[in-house]
């Protein structure tokens, strides 16, 4: 297999992350990766931009506008009615197309629905490398290529994947992983419009109806500040209430490992972990949870972890920052009461 | 209607465990399974067929043992089964195996007419979510991901109605068949399979095709060789360099022990205390 780079290929330069937004949203997953492709550009001495693409009648110079204080240089915006909503057709042709076009050597997504979907057609179209669901992003200093990492195995294991003789490079990485730059609103940046070669009447598909989640603002674990989170060691649903009332005082939410899930005693948006969800609070206080592999790898980004467990050679205890050896069902509500009471003392003092 | 669903056949990672000193993974007496993802794309085609008749054909690329997946899915109910296998398939990445699988549907179709391609979300081992995509692109097909309801199957026009699995919400999209969907866990739920259709899967003779009767074109674009992505490293997750402060409330009662803590957490992180304070319900 040829491991070089064709010539061809070494005009590709500077780093491009897709701008995902839906309904005037952006995801936070691309503001992740702008701080992430900022350190990539600068290691390889290259710029770095945004991909805005969106309806005629979508504030995507606004997106821009924010794009570059979180650190692009510019942002390629391509504005048409058909790319109101996502929809895999028209958005791989527009993505493609400007690749093809301006030739970037890195191209970053979010491993969300959206970026998923895009990167596979966009990777398969282009007839080059992806790699999926990565925690870390380097360039490697021999071949200047990008070395991506992920878990492999559910978490055991890591890899460390590279594109060498095709262009661009393209990485997915999940909501959290990264970690979240700081706004800086001096920055501002260029805008490249482009056109979408392409009418309502080529695109096969239709979007008829886009269907809201009811409780969309409700659970959003991925972005929770505080999570308090119960395992199987909480023996049965009732106990589990114990985590719900804890997390009720520090106005937390509520995480779960799989097994909780798989018995049904909280929903599936609550689990956290490799086949879950990603977090990154600055607490997250864990009851009953063995800290497997597969859950150390969705929630050990945390600022402090606090693990409760009745054995002390529980795995948890290995990356926990603060352990108690002990009985969650003894040592939640004291947990949570003692919680309870310095928040009255110091709400008091501030008063 | 014919509907292909792809299945691969994968470790039950449950099993797996990796050795701690040289981070290989110990597969010895693992079982191989059907990608659990896989059985939600099977279940939904199965279903497709009950309601409007048709064939079920499955397909997989794999090693000559991934026959054992392909008489599971026919002992559920499937009508046929193709296993594309060939030393030349080896170290395939995502975008290598999409050009053989596509290959191989497209193979497929010349036999009947395929009006749906079916895949699992993804799978527990690679768990990229990107042979689905790949295929659809290769084969011109129109492409569904996330699907977590079919809502309408009109048949005298090709058209299909589903339910994608959005960040947010669901979207609801009609498309023309043919069309590849990738479909979403939990969606369903696997019908038994009945006794004599275990002795009829059993005896079922798998057509296992080469990289010839798969109709591949272009060598250079499958297995290791068609494989832009490398592995250069792998390696175990870093241990923390210190332990967890540990209490323990044997040796202390259980609120000296929280009290601790709670001191100990906020003086470290008092940004953390503010933040509580501010959201708290006492
Ligand atoms: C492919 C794959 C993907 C997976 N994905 C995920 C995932 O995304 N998220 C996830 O969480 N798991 C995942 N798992 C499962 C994972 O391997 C573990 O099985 C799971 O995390 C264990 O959950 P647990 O800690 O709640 O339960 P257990 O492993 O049963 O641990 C219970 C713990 O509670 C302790 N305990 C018992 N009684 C008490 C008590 N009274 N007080 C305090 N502690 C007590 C025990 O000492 C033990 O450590 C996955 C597995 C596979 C194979
Ligand atoms: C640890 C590890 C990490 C990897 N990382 C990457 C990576 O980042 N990028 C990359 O390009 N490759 C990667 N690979 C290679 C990749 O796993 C293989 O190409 C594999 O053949 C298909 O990818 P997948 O398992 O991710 O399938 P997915 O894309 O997750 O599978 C989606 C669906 O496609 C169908 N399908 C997948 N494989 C087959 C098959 N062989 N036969 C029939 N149907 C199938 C199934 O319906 C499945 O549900 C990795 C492999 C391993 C072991």
């Amino acid at each position: 297999r040829n491991l070089e780079l064709p010539e061809h290929l070494k005009a590709y330069k500077g780093v491009w992350v897709f701008i995902e937004h839906d309904r005037g949203v952006v995801h936070p997953v691309s503001w992740e990766l702008l701080g992430e492709g900022r350190k990539l550009a600068d290691t390889l001495g290259v710029s770095l931009a945004g991909v805005v693409m969106g309806g005629a009648d979508e504030a995507l110079d606004a997106i821009a506008k924010e794009a570059y204080t979180f650190g692009a240089e510019s942002c390629y915006i391509v504005r048409d009615p058909v790319l109101k909503g996502y929809r895999n057709e028209p958005f791989t042709k527009g993505m493609t197309d400007l690749v093809n076009k301006y030739q970037p050597e890195i191209v970053l997504l979010g491993a969300t629905t959206m970026g998923r979907d895009l990167a596979g057609s966009v990777a398969t179209t282009l007839s080059t490398g992806l790699t999926a669901d990565c925690t870390e992003l380097r360039i490697d200093p021999a071949t200047r290529a990008l070395a991506a990492t992920r878990p492999t195995f559910g978490g055991s294991l890591l890899c460390t994947i590279m594109t060498l003789a095709y262009r661009p490079q393209m990485a997915t990485v999940r909501p959290r992983v990264m970690q979240m730059p700081d706004a800086d609103p001096s920055r501002s940046g260029v805008i490249v419009e482009d056109r979408l070669a392409m009418i309502e009447t080529d695109i096969v598909t239709k979007l008829l109806d886009f269907i809201a989640d009811e409780n969309n603002n409700k659970v959003n674990l991925a972005y929770a500040d505080i999570i308090v989170s119960g395992g199987k060691g909480m023996k049965s649903p009732d106990n589990f209430k114990l985590v719900w009332e804890l997390a009720r005082v520090l106005g937390a939410e509520v995480g779960a490992t799989r097994p909780v899930v798989q018995s049904g005693w909280v929903d599936a948006e609550r689990q956290v972990g490799q086949t879950g969800k990603t977090v990154r609070p600055k607490l997250y206080i864990a009851a009953g949870i063995s800290g497997a592999i597969q859950h150390r790898v969705g929630m050990e980004g945390a600022d402090v972890i606090v693990a409760i467990n009745t054995d002390a050679n529980a795995p948890i205890f290995d990356f926990a920052h603060h352990g108690i050896v002990g009985n969650a069902m003894q040592v939640l509500p004291v947990l949570t009461e003692t919680f309870r009471e310095h928040i009255a003392m110091r709400s008091r003092k501030a008063a | 209607m014919h509907i292909v669903v792809c299945i691969k056949q994968v470790p039950d990672s449950a099993q797996i465990r990796v050795h701690p000193v040289t981070n290989t993974i110990m597969r010895q007496g693992v079982p191989a399974i059907v990608n659990p993802y896989d059985l939600f794309a099977l279940e939904e085609a199965l279903r497709l067929k009950d309601q409007f008749g048709g064939k079920v054909t499955m397909l997989c690329m794999g090693p000559p043992q991934a026959e054992d997946a392909l008489k599971k899915c026919i002992s559920f109910g499937a009508d046929d089964a193709v296993l594309v296998t060939d030393r030349a398939f080896a170290g395939a990445d995502t975008l290598a195996t999409s050009y053989a699988l596509a290959a191989a549907v497209r193979q497929i179709s010349r036999e009947q007419k395929v009006d749906i391609v079916f895949t699992g979300k993804q799978t527990i081992d690679g768990d990229t979510a990107q042979v689905g995509p790949g295929i659809a692109k290769r084969l011109g097909l129109q492409l569904l991901t996330y699907v977590s309801r079919i809502a309408e199957v009109d048949i005298e026009n090709d058209r299909i109605t589903v339910e994608r699995r959005a960040e947010g919400g669901v979207q609801v999209l009609r498309t023309a068949m043919p069309c590849l969907i990738t479909m979403l866990e939990g969606t369903n739920e696997m019908r038994f399979a009945p006794l004599e259709n275990m002795i009829h899967a059993a005896r079922y003779p798998v057509r296992k095709w080469s990289k010839e009767a798969a109709g591949i074109e272009d060598i250079t674009k499958i297995g290791l060789k068609g494989s832009p992505t490398v592995v250069s490293k792998v390696f175990g997750p870093t241990p923390r360099a210190e332990k967890a402060l540990m209490q323990s409330v044997e040796d202390a009662s259980p609120r000296d022990v929280t009290l601790n803590v709670i001191q100990k957490i906020f003086t470290q992180h008092p940004t953390l205390e503010r933040d509580i304070l501010a959201k708290a319900t006492v």
